[in-house]
């Protein structure tokens, strides 16, 4: 399903990211990382318009020619960023908000980890776990 | 009637309403659409007409209701007019919307009767007929009225009236709404425009009608025609027709929005037909559009419609590409249409996108680079028709919506470039030309509406392929329009990631300086985000940069960061330290060195002292072991590591601690605390400095006593700072390392040629003499530093010397004299090594002897305060000196061992302890010891001069002593009061008198020994019993042995306590009785009663008695004179007349002289007796030999005062309360002198009180009604 799953710190750096083994590591880096002009451009005019009730989930930031970019972001300013190879159309919308409804939800569980300390870099199995199977499901 | 004639032959005129023809309007560029009347037939009438029915038909808009709840619209309908052919009706099958005839009109201006009935009905018949044949309802037949007509043929026609009611009755049957009456039309009268609005007003109903209901079913049967879509023969291409053909409807009438529905509504059900392809259901039709494509000449969006390709469609013979180009085309022009622009580039961006999914997903066989081309071509088309239809303002506040254009236009065209070989530093190969020739030829000729202008797509792709320089002129021109627009978004990491993507560019062109400026750019943002890989990625390609650019201290820099890069693959890591190996390795320009970071080459993660306090002596070894985390991949010889170290001025006590171990739990240990160097994620530690911390204390500087202390923050510059929220965090890796340098000169701790391992490394430093700071850290390998500027928490060491030291000091405190005590002697023995033979010599004195004990051991330890050794000392005492030979002791070591020493109590009799103060109060000093502090002196073999010892020992004992007299009996009381913490035994308590043998003291005492608890008294009492004479002065000495409690009797040591006691001879006894009044049996209070004093002299005078005090009367008799006092001092008593008085007492045995004084009581019951004193009255010349002490001198004062009044028989008042006398005229001071007379108190055992202490009863008074209770 997803190519490439990461997680922003509210500083921007990356607590998370994962890629599809098969691809380039690298460029989704890239890809990640600037996607966060798009997530902040985006939060700073829905911030303004909606206030506090404000949708955590972005949509669409940005569609390349192979990859769609996803994102969310969180009360706390922690990014969400899924990236989805753009040949899958069968993906609806739907299906993404969902995923990233299963990501907020295994990342506060990480956050609620007392032996986690906030800001390091996300090492949970269960975590892992989740990020495996919405990239397993590939179409 | 010709003329009528005429008319009548050319007025049976039917017209239809078409809409207009989209392909010749089209072509005529005259858009948009409109209807159109077209006259024909009678042109008289008509063309008369016509000017200002097509001119007011659309004028008003009309309300649409449409089918399948549809929002009802307004719309204004414009028509063709055309004249009516019987084949212009549609066929049976015909879908044409366009070409449809939706209303068919009648003219006819026929008024009479006879020609309607032979010509004109006939007319309408046929008309009718035909229609019906085509099924077609929509007719109207107008009568044009006309007024001249009317008055030519007046006479012989029939009213107007006449010939419509005929029309309706033969056509309009039950639809009289289907013959209307147009009066006078090309006359200007209210009449006329009335009957125009009315026509109108019907036309436009009617042609609403028939639109509505036409278009209606049209819709069904395209909707039927779209549920048909899984026959096998079913066309795509052929519906699209179809809808499109709807489409053109809603243009026409300006429904833009429902124009667009019918193109979106193509798009995706084509969209749906290549997924479902790709999902493996293939429908036949779609074969057409996999056919390899030919063209790709980009999206054409300056016509309205590209009918090219819609003939393409048409046939079946359209592309995948073709398809989409129409259809977005089609797409863009209505959204032009509808004001938004910026949709545009949205959908351009994702059709390109798609297309070239959609291609893909087909397997459609497309020439390399073709696609490219497609893509750029497009990208620019619809730039310029966005900037065609937008100023320039607009543009710039929208480039977020264009900037995805310029962006992927850009990477299309390098990766043209790249495949076309105009990128390479060498030009394009054969091959490559090749390429680029079959690139060219797809795109075609260029576009007629183009062909002029200088700046199309078509030109601008041909001119970059075409040469090296044109290319790049292109590709830096639209890479720099894109990074412009990226950051006036303020999508910074994008403009970053282009411009990585252009140094990628100039990297490949052999420009590496242009290159490094655009990836130092990317780094530093990728650094400050904390993103690892990009980070190593650009590193790599800056290394790269700065190889090529010979920059050798940034590439040597960078190539550290990389040879310790987790993210690389061992070999690449290898390759970078080798890098910097080989450099450092170059014999050539020995002076060149190079500084780096060490941070980047190896972390120091520890800092241990050995020993742990990091403060040694001079003579001990102190090692500094430095923990160093190597980053590099493979083990690197190191030929020297030093690190400077700073000698501290500054430094407090002898007892130097490291400062920073100080504020360390682990003193001797200080863990580094660094941000991991890699650029991994930040962790939340390294984001803030830790607390430095001091500690300072304010001293006075006279006595150097604190003043205050506290605790101070040395970095609060860096902690207190506001981090900003959105400031990524701070990350240790620079971007460009500040420079490095070792400071020259300074004192370094070296270790030479060591060989660091990958990981965790020890280095040991040996410490140099002296409070140092460590400073920097330097590894130097052949002409690389790797220096570590500032090492921080700063760390301190002392390796120290010092003097020896003795000191000593009681075991027990306070020391207690009269008991051996134990003191301990502490040797520091400093630089000082003790030899054998060396001896402390204490000089001994009398008071306080040092006891030789056989067992008396020295202890020896280390530094540490671990035990070394013991051994018995061997204490020699003569009669001036004590010698204490001292065990061999290594330098830095502590020497212990207690010796017994005993302070002699003096035997003196101690000052009084009760002192008076000025205000006559008796202070009460506290339980204090009394001390005494015998000195002695001891000489040190490693100093010439003594030392002076004090040690303060206290006296455990208060004795006090008084005299207690019956009579002439005497008696006399030593008290023992134990001020100690000690409980003591007290044995064998005894009284002597020295000189008196004649004396002897009878014991009172019962027991022989007395427990003396701490803080407890022992009172002990004789009786003094005489022989002949009682001496008036006895020298007495008290003395008891004490122990320490539960101890045995050996142990019992002595005391002694002097004392002498005067004039203890009883000299008077005083006898007061209290008289009742006469006739009374018992006193009364308030009423006056008799007090009746006695003072009788008991023995004959002394000599020296007689010379001092007595006078000689002139009688012959001696006397002395005495002075009484009648004092009570609880108010009791009130004595009326006088108080005191003088008595002249001859000095003889058994003299007795009797006073009489009036006292009244105050209250009654058990009263004391008043108190009457007795004082010695010395006369003016008496007084020269005995010095008063200041104590009589005051009572002087009050009692010479008392004697002026007596003198002066002064009348007083008749009651005068007590106390009074002391208050009256107390400021006569100054009439003391020595010649005046005085008074003196006589001692203690002198004068004896028979009535001490004696009581009365006192009744009540008989009349009292008023009841005074006290309750006390």
């Amino acid at each position: 399903m997803a190519v490439c799953i990461a997680v922003i710190a509210k500083e921007n750096y990356p607590l998370y990211i994962r890629s599809v083994p098969t691809q380039n590591k690298l460029k989704f880096h890239y890809t990640v990382h600037t996607s966060l002009d798009v997530v902040e451009e985006k939060v700073s005019t829905v911030g303004k318009s909606l206030g506090d009730q404000r949708e955590l989930y972005l949509g669409l930031l940005y569609p390349t020619e192979d990859y769609k970019v996803y994102g969310y972001v969180t009360n706390s300013k922690v990014k969400f960023v899924i990236v989805v190879d753009s040949s899958n159309t069968s993906l609806r919308d739907n299906e993404i908000r969902s995923m990233f409804r299963k990501l907020h939800n295994s990342f506060t569980d990480v956050m609620c980890n007392p032996f986690h300390n906030p800001g390091d870099p996300i090492q949970s199995k269960a975590f892992d776990g989740i990020v495996s199977g919405m990239m397993v499901q590939t179409g | 009637m010709s003329q009528n004639c005429l008319r009548h032959s050319s007025q049976d005129i039917n017209y239809l309403i078409f809409p207009k023809d989209l392909r010749v309007n089209a072509a005529n560029s005259e858009y948009p659409p409109r209807w159109e009347k077209k006259c024909a037939g009678d042109q008289g009438l008509f063309t008369s007409l016509y000017t200002s029915l097509a001119q007011q038909l659309p004028r008003e808009p009309m309300e649409w209701r449409r089918t399948y709840g549809r929002a009802p619209k307004m719309i204004h309908l414009e028509a063709n007019f055309v004249q009516f052919k019987e084949e212009l009706l549609p066929k049976e099958g015909n879908k044409a919307l366009l070409t449809f005839p939706f209303l068919h009109i009648y003219w006819t201006d026929c008024c009479d009767t006879e020609a309607y009935k032979s010509t004109v009905k006939e007319d309408m018949m046929r008309w009718q007929n035909s229609l019906r044949a085509h099924g077609s309802a929509d007719w109207v037949i107008i009568v044009v009225d006309t007024n001249d007509t009317k008055k030519k043929n007046k006479p012989n026609i029939l009213p107007r009236s006449s010939i419509v009611d005929k029309i309706r009755s033969d056509f309009c049957n039950k639809q009289n709404d289907r013959c209307v009456v147009l009066s006078d039309p090309l006359k200007d009268s209210s009449r006329s425009q009335e009957s125009w609005n009315s026509l109108l007003l019907k036309l436009r109903t009617l042609l609403l009608m028939s639109f509505t209901k036409n278009l209606g079913r049209f819709e069904d049967d395209m909707r039927t025609l779209r549920e048909k879509r899984t026959q096998p023969g079913w066309s795509f291409c052929e519906y699209f027709m179809v809808q499109e053909e709807l489409a053109f409807v809603f243009e026409m009438l300006q429904q833009f929005e429902d124009a667009l529905v019918q193109y979106d509504e193509l798009d995706a059900l084509f969209t749906q037909y290549v997924l479902n392809f790709g999902a493996g259901d293939t429908a036949n039709w779609l074969g057409s559009f996999c056919a390899p494509v030919r063209s790709w000449s980009g999206l054409l969006l300056r016509r309205p419609i590209d009918m090219e390709k819609r003939d393409g469609i048409q046939r079946g013979e359209a592309s995948l590409l073709d398809l989409r180009s129409y259809l977005f085309s089609r797409q863009c022009t209505l959204l032009i249409f509808l004001q938004r622009p910026w949709e545009v580039t949205q959908r351009a961006l994702e059709l390109l996108h798609n297309c070239v999914q959609e291609l893909r997903l087909l397997e459609v066989s497309v020439l390399e680079g073709a696609l490219d081309c497609w893509v750029f071509l497009s990208c620019l088309e619809v730039l310029h028709r966005i900037e065609g239809c937008c100023d320039q303002a607009q543009l710039a506040a929208n480039c977020s919506h264009t900037v995805g254009l310029w962006a992927y236009a850009t990477d299309k065209l390098k990766s043209l470039g790249e495949l076309c070989g105009l990128v390479s530093e060498k030009g394009p190969t054969s091959e490559d030309l090749n390429r680029t020739v079959d690139l060219l030829a797809g795109l075609g000729d260029e576009r007629p509406e183009t062909v002029n202008s200088l700046q199309s797509p078509y030109k601008k792709l041909k001119e970059a392929l075409s040469s090296v320089e044109a290319f790049e002129r292109h590709y830096l021109e639209l890479s720099h329009a894109a990074m412009e627009m990226y950051r006036a978004i303020g999508r910074l990491r994008s403009a970053r990631l282009v411009g990585k993507s252009l140094a990628e560019f100039y990297m490949r062109k052999g420009d590496p300086e242009k290159a490094e400026t655009f990836l130092q750019e990317a780094l530093k943002s990728y650094v400050s985000e904390g993103w690892s890989l990009p980070v190593t990625h650009t590193r790599k390609q800056i290394a790269e940069c700065q190889k090529l650019l010979g920059k050798t201290e940034d590439y040597l820099q960078t190539s550290a960061l990389l040879a310790g890069d987790v993210n690389l693959t061992t070999e690449e890591r290898k390759h970078f330290c080798q890098e910097i190996l080989t450099f450092a390795g170059k014999s050539e320009d020995q002076a060149h060195k190079v500084s780096l970071s060490m941070e980047v080459f190896a972390q120091l993660t520890r800092l241990q002292f050995h020993p742990a306090m990091a403060s040694v002596h001079s003579g001990a070894v102190l090692q500094v072991e430095l923990t160093l985390r190597c980053l590099m991949p493979v083990s690197v010889h190191i030929q020297q590591v030093a690190a400077s170290i700073h000698f501290d001025v500054d430094h407090g006590g002898t007892q130097g601690r490291s400062s920073g171990a100080q504020r360390q739990m682990n003193p001797g240990t200080v863990e580094f605390n660094q941000g991991t160097l890699s650029a991994g994620p930040p962790s939340s530690s390294a984001i803030r400095p830790p607390l430095e911390l001091d500690e300072i204390q304010d001293r006075s500087p006279s006595d150097n006593s604190l003043n205050s202390t506290g605790v101070v923050c040395k970095n609060t510059h860096l902690l207190m700072r506001r981090h900003d929220s959105n400031s990524p965090p701070n990350t240790p890796n620079c971007i460009s390392p500040p420079t490095v340098t070792m400071k020259e000169g300074a004192q370094m701790l070296k270790v030479q040629d060591i060989k660091l391992e990958p990981g965790n490394n020890s280095i040991v430093f040996t410490a140099p003499p002296g409070t140092y700071t460590l400073r920097q850290l330097c590894a130097t390998v052949g002409h690389v530093q790797f220096v570590l500027p500032h090492i921080y928490p700063s760390v301190q060491y002392n390796v120290y010397s010092q003097e020896p030291q003795l000191t000593v000091e009681p075991l027990s405190d306070p020391l207690l004299a009269g008991l051996p005590q134990k003191v301990k002697f502490t040797l520091l023995t400093g630089h000082y090594t003790v030899k054998k033979g060396d001896a402390l010599q204490l000089s001994n004195t009398d008071t306080m002897p040092i006891l030789p004990s056989t067992s008396c051991t020295a202890r020896i330890s280390n530094p540490a305060a671990e035990l070394v050794g013991e051994s018995v000392l061997s204490i020699q005492s003569s009669e001036k000196v004590t010698s204490i030979s001292l065990p061999l002791t290594p330098p830095y070591h502590t020497l212990e061992f207690q010796l017994e020493v005993l302070c002699i109590i003096p035997s003196g009799s101690e000052r009084p302890t009760n002192e008076r103060l000025t205000n006559g109060e008796v202070r009460h000093r506290p339980l204090k010891l009394c001390c005494v502090c015998p000195q002695m002196s001891i000489d040190c073999p490693w100093s010439i001069y003594s030392t002076l010892l004090a040690l303060t020992f206290y006296i455990p004992f208060k004795t006090k002593h008084s005299l207690l007299s019956a009579g002439n009996r005497k008696y006399i009381q030593v008290c023992v009061q134990n001020v100690s913490d000690v409980n003591f035994t007290l044995a064998e308590m005894k009284l002597t008198e020295k000189q008196q043998a004649a004396l002897e003291l009878q014991s009172l005492n019962t027991k022989a020994q007395q427990l003396l608890c701490s803080k407890h008294s022992v009172f002990c009492l004789w009786e003094v019993r005489w022989k002949d004479d009682l001496p008036s002065c006895l020298q007495c000495i008290f003395s008891a042995n004490f122990t320490p409690l539960n101890q045995d009797a050996s142990a019992f040591k002595p005391f002694h306590y002097q004392f002498q006691l005067e004039r203890v001879t009883t000299l008077y006894s005083v006898r007061a009785e209290i008289l009742p009044p006469a006739g009374e049996q018992h006193c009364r209070s308030g009423f006056l009663c008799g007090l009746e004093v006695c003072i009788t002299r008991l023995i004959e005078p002394a000599e020296g008695e007689v010379t001092e005090e007595s006078k000689t009367d002139s009688d012959g008799l001696k006397t002395t004179k005495l002075m009484y006092e009648v004092a009570d001092s609880s108010s009791n008593w009130a004595v009326c007349g006088k108080s005191s008085g003088m008595v002249s007492m001859p000095m003889r045995a058994n003299a007795t002289h009797k006073v009489q004084i009036e006292v009244m009581p105050l209250f009654a019951g058990h009263l004391p007796f008043p108190k009457i004193k007795v004082l010695k009255y010395l006369p003016h010349t008496a007084a020269v030999a005995i010095q008063p002490d200041p104590d009589s001198c005051v009572e002087n004062d009050s009692l010479s005062l008392l004697d002026k009044m007596l003198d002066d028989q002064a009348d007083t008042a008749s009651i005068r309360s007590r106390g009074s006398i002391h208050s009256v005229g107390s400021g006569d001071q100054q009439q003391k002198g020595v010649a005046m007379p005085r008074l003196e108190p006589f001692s203690p055992g002198q004068v004896f009180n028979h009535s001490h202490a004696r009581q009365v009863l006192v009744l009540p008074a008989t009349d009292d009604h008023i009841m005074e209770v006290n309750a006390t």
